[in-house]
């Protein structure tokens, strides 16, 4: 197999003028992070040419005052989470990292992949304010801005978010920060009884206890939820959300301080190494039925309990039934899975139309010559 | 337009929507000439009112053959003309579309058709839940328009804007097509590029919204302080200790004055800013955070600190806040309200430049400010009966624009460009940046029927996407090329 030509562009100009080369040769441009999801989307003929984010890793700005920081695409999330750490801020986006040194800003952005956070503070989406982005035809542009309320222009940088590299090149981006919790704590509660979870999933999710985080763990007919209460009196409510767990029926509920590798477990639930991994997204209240397929297929859940997206790692050749028994409107996407598997079916599910038509057209305006990581997403965009 | 095809095109208007949906005569039609931005006027062509989402889609179908240009409109409280009508254009009026379809509370889902009130979405999931944007008009402001201009409010330091629970949409494109944008589905995320795009993308015909839970407990309280340098010293003082209010609204002197004379709420008029900070959430961290808050105000140099008992005084302090806009009336005869925003930090530093300013203007300025998240309202005082003070006005309105620019910032947190602000964009966006905007826009609307004339500095027109789309064209070329 021809190998791909190698590039690590180190200023924004040489990576608009890496991709302009490429489209105007005609050749096809594999954009590549930490490398930590390759794996995903369709299965593709090779790029000629891999664009690697390494020479794109400074981290520009970070005004702390502002909470806000502007991040070049290549930079690792761990790194940028230690630089605002000294200043007492988070990045509230704690995705797996895969590693060390672990996936980019970049990637992660474009993959718009999250973790349990993404319960309080959403997703990259949410936490994104500006981009700058180089396209196919050589352009640098950029949208929104460096403050975390701005309605000037299009919205360009949510178009990016989980575009999945389709539409060009994430040169850097502008994210809002947050304080770090002066304290957490995670009330822990579980249950036999798929349905008792999600009712108990319901009611801690409208109780008003603003938790950051809310999460299931389920395999096997067994679970629990775990919900993560952050801030000064974050022991008072966490244990508040305990007596509520029993009070709605969950079982040998307790609550901890000491909470890291418990949702470093739930992180590490979002990928499969051996097996095939399924995110699942859909309406909060039907949790029941997903676990219930999920134990059809034995496979082992962790999710945001109270966002409707879970994750499921199964036997690959479990993923068609997963499909068929999930209820209908549900969409699923398979993330990680052996390369025969991700070939066989696709890891989209079927495209919705016409909305995916729109989303042709949105391709052919941003990258016409199909030069930035083709085939790779929906309808093999 | 020719005047035959204009007639053909209102009778099929009538057609679909019923001739007393139609609107031709300039009588009625006066309603529609602005939005919230009373200086701008047009008169449309015909001002049509669709009772549903198929009227809605015949209506834009039917402009789409007439190759006739539409703007929509929902309760026209816009502040930047984004809803004033194109002259020989259709402006569609979503005032009949106000069904709240259904409620949703296990799910937070409420589905809304777009004239629904933004107060109306809260009151749907009272008492339990809320919808958190709340622009200053949320009486009688549309979701629609919300969703047009990605809204704001007072809330969203703490909750975001309308594009963080926006969580699908049914859309009529300009051609006259329905798609349906969910947020949960795999695929470019054109809901959020939909959401803020001020009308220009199409009209969305249903809207599915997030309600969160209801704070289990509110507090708030007002401190003076001798100058907006001390209280911005204690908006610093209260981020950097981590504390997340609900909202923290500044008002300097002028402003107190003005909201003063309106409420008579008891404020200190030798105070040269007064803070307004609202903490919400659970009970145990409001009361932990309203002590911290206490403390850091008086660090500050709070002269004077006074905290809600009832919800009488809780909503005394904010009608006084809101006040301070329409209140400017008594002080001015006219004024303009800006909205431009830099980075928190900045603000002394800009604060001095806008007066500064304003002395070399010969004008009174203002400031109201959603201090959080440094989104600045200076409005700008003048007389149009004294020579020239308008046009002084109107240009140290643009000199203030300039000035957050500069800091870092934004010419608009939460109004929009519309009409009113398309002249200041290139001073945020280079050529390039309008390009890809235009990129966006031809996706959506090829030949620009919707909303023409808003948000760009200058009109551009779609072209052909240059070349064939070529799915892997690499082999010939990119063989010889690789090690």
């Amino acid at each position: 197999m021809a190998t791909a030509v190698q590039q690590a562009p180190r200023t924004h100009e040489e990576a608009a003028a890496a991709l302009a080369a490429a489209s105007a040769e005609g050749l096809s441009v594999r954009i590549v992070g930490g490398a930590t999801k390759l794996g995903w989307g369709h299965v593709t003929d090779p790029a000629a040419i891999e664009l690697h984010t390494s020479g794109l890793d400074r981290i520009l700005e970070h005004n702390a005052g502002d909470l806000t920081a502007e991040l070049e695409a290549g930079v690792r999330l761990a790194e940028a989470q230690r630089a605002f750490a000294e200043h007492g801020q988070m990045l509230a986006l704690d995705p797996p990292l895969g590693g060390d040194p672990g996936a980019t800003i970049g990637g992660i952005v474009a993959t718009g992949d999250c973790g349990p956070l993404a319960h309080r503070y959403g997703g990259p989406r949410d936490l994104v304010v500006g981009a700058r982005l180089a396209l196919s035809d050589g352009t640098i542009a950029h949208s929104g801005g460096k403050v975390i309320k701005n309605v000037a222009g299009y919205d360009l940088a949510k178009l990016f978010v989980g575009s999945f590299g389709t539409l060009g090149l994430i040169l850097s981006v502008n994210v809002r920060l947050h304080a770090m919790p002066a304290a957490t704590t995670t009330a822990l509660g579980s249950s036999g009884d798929c349905q008792a979870l999600a009712a108990a999933a319901l009611g801690l999710s409208s109780a008003p206890l603003e938790l950051a985080a809310l999460d299931v763990a389920w395999r096997g007919g067994q679970g629990g939820l775990l919900a993560r209460c952050d801030g000064p009196q974050a022991r008072r409510r966490g244990e508040r959300a305990a007596r509520l767990m029993a009070d709605l029926g969950l079982e040998r509920t307790e609550v901890t301080a000491d909470d890291q590798g418990l949702w470093e477990r739930q992180r590490a639930g979002q990928r499969s190494s051996s097996q095939a991994l399924v995110r699942i997204s859909t309406r909060p209240s039907t949790l029941a039925s997903l676990l219930r397929a999920a134990d059809a297929c034995a496979g082992t859940v962790v999710g945001r309990a109270a966002l409707g997206s879970i994750y499921v790692e199964l036997d690959p050749d479990a993923v068609g039934r997963l499909r068929e028994e999930l209820p209908p409107g549900t969409v699923s996407t398979v993330l990680d899975a052996p390369p025969a598997t991700r070939a066989e079916l696709d890891p989209w599910g079927p495209a919705q139309r016409p909305a995916i038509e729109l989303m042709r057209r949105v391709k052919m305006r941003f990258d016409a010559t199909g030069t930035c990581n083709p085939g790779l997403f929906v309808d093999r965009i | 337009m020719p005047p035959g095809r204009s007639e053909e095109l209102i009778s099929r208007l009538e057609e679909i929507c019923g001739r007393e949906h139609v609107l031709t005569n300039q009588h009625e039609l006066a309603t529609y000439r602005s939005d919230g931005l009373l200086h701008l006027r047009e008169t449309p062509l015909v001002a049509v009112l669709p009772g549903s989402a198929e009227e809605v889609q015949g209506v834009v179908r039917a402009c789409y053959e007439a190759e006739v240009p539409w703007v929509a409109r929902g309760s026209g409280t816009g502040l930047s003309g984004g809803a004033l009508p194109v002259a020989e254009g259709v402006l569609i009026v979503l005032a009949r579309l106000r069904r709240i379809v259904s409620v949703d509370l296990d799910d937070g889902r409420v589905l809304v058709e777009p004239g629904v009130t933004n107060l109306a979405v809260s009151r749907a999931v009272a008492p339990t839940h809320f919808y958190p944007p709340d622009p200053s008009s949320q009486i009688v402001c549309s979701i629609g328009g919300n969703v047009a201009e990605n809204s704001g409010g007072a809330h969203c330091f703490k909750y975001g804007f309308t594009t963080n629970y926006v969580t699908g949409l049914e859309v009529v494109l300009s051609d006259g097509s329905l798609v349906e944008l969910d947020r949960d589905a795999p695929g470019y995320d054109l809901l959020g590029a939909f959401v803020g795009s001020e009308g220009t993308l199409g009209v969305a015909t249903k809207v599915w919204l997030r309600v969160v839970p209801a704070p289990e407990s509110v507090r708030t309280l007002v401190a003076f302080f001798e100058d907006t340098g001390a209280a911005g010293d204690a908006v610093s003082g209260i981020v950097d200790a981590g504390i997340m209010p609900g909202a923290i609204e500044m008002m300097d002197r002028l402003s107190i004055e003005a909201a003063e004379q309106a409420t008579g709420a008891g404020y200190r008029r030798d105070a040269g800013a007064a803070l307004v900070v609202e903490l919400d959430g659970p009970r145990e961290e409001c009361l932990y955070g309203l002590e911290r808050l206490i403390d850091l105000c008086g660090q500050a140099g709070a002269l004077d600190i006074r905290i809600a008992q009832t919800e009488a005084e809780r909503e005394l302090i904010w009608r006084t806040r809101k006040a301070a806009f329409a209140a400017m009336g008594r002080i001015a005869p006219a004024y303009y309200v800006q909205d431009g925003v830099i980075p928190r930090t900045r603000l002394s530093e800009v604060l001095r430049q806008i007066d500064a300013l304003a002395a070399e203007h010969q004008l009174r300025v203002a400031n109201v400010f959603h201090a959080g998240d440094g989104n600045l309202h200076p409005l700008i005082c003048y007389d149009s009966a004294e020579e020239g003070e308008a046009e002084r006005a109107e240009e140290l309105s643009a000199l203030i624009l300039r000035a957050c620019v500069d800091a870092g910032g934004s010419i608009t947190g939460e109004h929009g460009v519309g009409v009113d602000k398309k002249a200041y964009m290139p001073s945020m966006f280079s050529e390039p940046d309008l390009d890809a905007f235009q990129r966006l826009r031809c996706a959506f609307d090829p030949p620009g029927l919707a909303n023409p004339g808003k948000v760009m500095p200058t009109p551009r027109l779609c072209g052909e996407v240059p070349g064939p789309y070529r799915q892997h064209p690499l082999e010939r070329a990119g063989v010889a090329e690789r090690f």
